[in-house]
């Protein structure tokens, strides 16, 4: 956690024209370590068991198995429609609140299926984060956006308070531009910091999982760049689940890559095989765009 | 340059000829009912100047008459020449004057219609004296002297200034009457009052114990000391209020001897300056507002009845706010959205289009007859046989007229909750909040603005409610107000009055017709006034809010 709060001064904080350097990115540095990824070293943070789940009479996701590894970046990709956000919610149950939903199979978190009776919604989603394709602030000031899940948890010390908005908004890389105007109102920030801001709220309750569907859809380069060394620090602390529609992002941010299709996962592998050598056929032809 | 008519059609330009117009047309059709009530009813504050004329009657008779000119109109003559006057031959149209002649107590009657054509000899007087007296409505006519019972003090000239200071001396006598009379001997009365019923109520309840009644007779004669004493006080004050008259001549020359505990104020039209009659206008304005009514409602203030209705909407809002709330959020966030929700949804919009005469029954029937005589029966019984709450009453009245608004707080409420976006739900369950934490965090600060503008229309809806009104509490004339110092300080039980009721009062029951027009207008012209600085102060509540929550527009 220190570590990600020291990485902190390395951020670019604006760029000037002069230096377009920081608009690319080390791949290499960001992403992989020395070692050679392989899923059967890594500790689990979520199993998905034969996951079946239907809008009504509508299948969407078929029966998916998979193991996303603790405390690395998994990154979902496939065709709109494939049911890659519909997987991603099925972790925090965001689709419970789907009428007509109906779903079947097992999520363990902990060996504990997250679909078991016995489960407290509220408390999985305090364990299970999400970030939301478009920013979606609360019409709050910034500190109380970020303050929010600690009152909901009934922490209301104004000490800790203060202490946590600090530290979540230096996770998400947002402190430097807001730190003198903490009771203005979220929506006056643009985009891509509303996107951090967000973040920040959710790093706030200091899940387990972090959840992020498109996170960086809507945001221009610059942004989209601070959301992903965001996530490279993240990942020290967080198991994070990203869908993405950018290929370079995946490749970039990612440790491990599931390839989605029609509501089957197609192929699930460490990125840079997957990206490299894929195993089948209709990932390859996704990968090299032949479709999608 | 010939544009065809149909590329004139097509570029849209008719529409917004006919949107206009429409929008031109009510803003004409509101402004001018407002100047008309406005210039009908804000006249009647001025000072107008009282002329000195004579007149000829029917029968040629000619005697002297003293007035203001109130208004005219032509008359036909063959109308004229049937009801006896002698009319020209050539004439075909005759004005005809109304005049306020007052001293109703000499000529029966305030207001005289008289040919304009036999007014003769007008003159206006500097000397002439407009008294607006507590009783009999205003004196004409010309001061004479000024006396302390049947000493001489002030005659001609001199008689002016004395009799302006001695008013000032009576009505301060007066104000401290009044005063104890209202204040502390209400206080008394009302403290009596319950005296007499825990008395009674220790007898029902079967603990009227020699102890209790002891402690009850204690207390009664410690309020009668106080009474004795205050009478003592009332008795040497009223002595003081008497103690001046003033000697009037009215229009022939008859002298009358005036109370001076009987004038309001006295004035002399005719010698005014504009600055004069304007600071004039102003004090009786601030009269009509702040003051209670006098002479059958025809004379005085309206506060009260603006009291009574600023009160009974306050209320109302206080209810049917958190009920409509409640309904909607049930409706709009926990109902299963089915065939069920879709009809209580429909019933719901009907209701407000249901004529409010029947909700005033409703009240009537099942607030004040059901549930407010079995309040009585349970809480009360010691006031029986007469009802406390078992009759027409603020309480009734305001939870009546929720009733009646409350279908426009569900509706404006639910519109509010479906335009929040689901983005914004989710953000909040993502964090881990319960569907309640969310909706109590999040959803209703949200849709705040919304259900400010149902409690705005609720409020432009309840204020200018009569009809139920009148069979749930609302009265011509209220004793006291619904809220003062005395325990419980707020009078739900109590009757009130109400501007609207008022109008319909003064304008359609008043014995005084004439007397009685220009206060309809005017006191049509406050109830707009009043419902306008209602609906403002909500409205600014709402713009409030709405800055804070702004930009839902994700
Ligand atoms: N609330 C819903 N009700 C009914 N069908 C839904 C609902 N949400 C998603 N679907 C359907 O489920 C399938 C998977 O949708 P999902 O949103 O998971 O796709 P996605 O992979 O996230 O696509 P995209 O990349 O465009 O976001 C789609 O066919 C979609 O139409
Ligand atoms: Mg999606």
């Amino acid at each position: 956690m220190t570590e990600s709060m020291n990485n902190q001064n390395e951020l670019p904080e604006s760029v000037s024209a002069s230096s377009p350097r920081t608009h690319s990115i080390d791949i290499s540095s960001l992403t992989r370590g020395d070692h050679q990824l392989n899923i059967e070293n890594e500790k689990i943070a979520l199993n998905v068991n034969d996951l079946r789940l239907s809008y009504g009479e509508k299948e969407a996701l078929h029966g998916v198995n998979m193991k996303i590894p603790q405390k690395r970046v998994t990154a979902f990709i496939g065709p709109s429609g494939c049911g890659k956000s519909t997987l991603l919610r099925c972790f925090n149950r965001m689709n419970d609140l789907v009428d007509g939903v109906n779903i079947q199979g097992q999520v363990l978190l902990e060996d504990q299926n997250i679909y078991d009776r016995k489960v407290e919604v509220a408390d999985l989603r305090r364990r299970v984060g999400m970030v939301f394709q478009k920013p979606n602030p609360f019409p709050k000031s910034i500190y109380e956006n970020v303050a929010y899940g600690l009152r909901i948890q009934g922490i209301n010390k104004k000490r800790v308070l203060d202490e946590t908005v600090e530290w979540s908004l230096r996770s998400a890389a947002l402190w430097d531009e807001v730190k003198d105007r903490l009771n203005d109102s979220a929506l006056g920030l643009s985009g891509g910091q509303q996107q951090r801001l967000v973040i920040a709220r959710t790093v706030a309750v200091k899940p387990e999982v972090l959840l992020l569907d498109e996170p960086a859809s809507a945001l221009d380069p610059l942004s989209t760049l601070k959301i992903e060394e965001l996530i490279h620090q993240l990942k020290d602390d967080y198991t994070i689940v990203i869908v993405t529609h950018n290929m370079q992002q995946a490749a970039r941010v990612s440790d491990y890559t599931a390839f989605m299709y029609m509501g089957d996962l197609v192929e699930f592998g460490d990125t840079d095989s997957l990206f490299t050598n894929p195993v089948k056929q209709q990932t390859e032809d996704y990968i090299t765009g032949r479709y999608g | 340059m010939r544009v065809s008519v149909k590329k004139w059609f097509n570029n849209g330009d008719p529409y917004v000829w006919i949107n206009a117009g429409a929008v031109a047309i009510s803003m004409v059709m509101v402004f001018g009912l407002l100047a008309l009530i406005a210039s009908r009813g804000l006249v009647h504050f001025w000072a107008h100047d009282v002329v000195q004329a004579e007149v000829e009657a029917k029968n040629g008779q000619v005697y002297p008459i003293i007035g203001e000119l109130v208004e005219s109109e032509m008359v036909s003559a063959v109308q004229l020449r049937d009801a006896g006057y002698t009319v020209p031959d050539n004439a075909e149209y005759m004005q005809r004057n109304l005049m306020k002649i007052g001293n109703r107590d000499i000529t029966g009657a305030d207001f005289r219609w008289v040919l304009d054509a036999s007014l003769t000899k007008r003159s206006y007087p500097e000397d002439i004296v407009v008294m607006e007296r507590r009783e009999w409505g205003n004196f004409y006519g010309y001061l004479k002297q000024v006396k302390e019972g049947d000493v001489l003090i002030a005659e001609g000239r001199a008689a002016w200034d004395e009799f302006q200071a001695r008013i000032d001396r009576a009505l301060d006598i007066y104000t401290e009457i009044h005063d104890i009379e209202k204040g502390e001997i209400g206080a008394i009365n009302s403290g009596m009052e319950r005296l007499r019923l825990k008395q009674r109520g220790y007898e029902l309840k079967g603990t009227a114990t020699a102890e209790n009644l002891l402690a009850i007779k204690e207390d009664r004669a410690l309020l009668d000391a106080t009474y004795q004493q205050l009478q003592a006080q009332l008795i040497g004050l009223y002595e003081k209020i008497n103690r001046d008259q003033v000697v009037v001549a009215n229009m022939d020359g008859t002298e009358i001897n005036v109370d001076l505990a009987k004038i309001v104020r006295a004035y002399k039209p005719n010698a005014m300056s504009i600055a004069d009659k304007i600071g004039f206008y102003i004090s009786k304005f601030y009269e009509f507002v702040s003051d209670e009514p006098r002479e059958a409602n025809t004379e005085g203030g309206i506060f009260p009845a603006i009291f009574g209705t600023v009160l009974m909407v306050i209320i109302m809002s206080i209810i049917v706010t958190p009920f409509g709330v409640v309904a909607a959020v049930y409706l709009r966030e926990y109902a299963n959205q089915g065939a069920i929700t879709r009809i209580i949804r429909i019933a719901v919009n009907n209701l407000a289009g249901v004529p409010s005469i029947v909700y005033g029954v409703f009240g009537l029937g099942f607030f004040i007859y059901f549930v407010g005589s079995g309040i009585d029966q349970a809480l009360f019984p010691e006031a029986l046989p007469s009802p406390t709450f078992g009759t027409g009453g603020l309480l009734w009245a305001s939870i009546t007229l929720a009733i009646l608004t409350l279908p426009v707080v569900i509706v404006a409420t639910e519109e509010g909750l479906s335009r929040i976006p689901r983005s914004i739900r989710e953000g909040s369950l993502a964090l881990g909040a319960t569907k309640a934490e969310t909706l109590w965090r999040v959803i209703l600060p949200m849709a705040s603005p919304a259900m400010m503008t149902g409690v705005i229309l609720a409020i432009a809806r309840a204020a200018g409610e009569v009809a139920p009104l009148m069979l749930v509490g609302v009265v011509k004339l209220a004793p006291s107000l619904p809220l003062d110092g005395n325990y419980p300080y707020l009078h739900l039980d109590q009757k009130f009055m109400h501007l609207g009721f008022h109008i319909y009062d003064v304008g359609f029951q008043s014995p005084n017709v004439e007397a009685a027009r220009p206060l309809v207008y005017a006191t049509s012209f406050l109830l707009v006034v009043v419902i306008a600085l209602l609906n403002l102060s909500a409205v600014s509540i709402r713009n409030r809010l709405r800055e804070k929550y702004k930009a839902l527009e994700m």
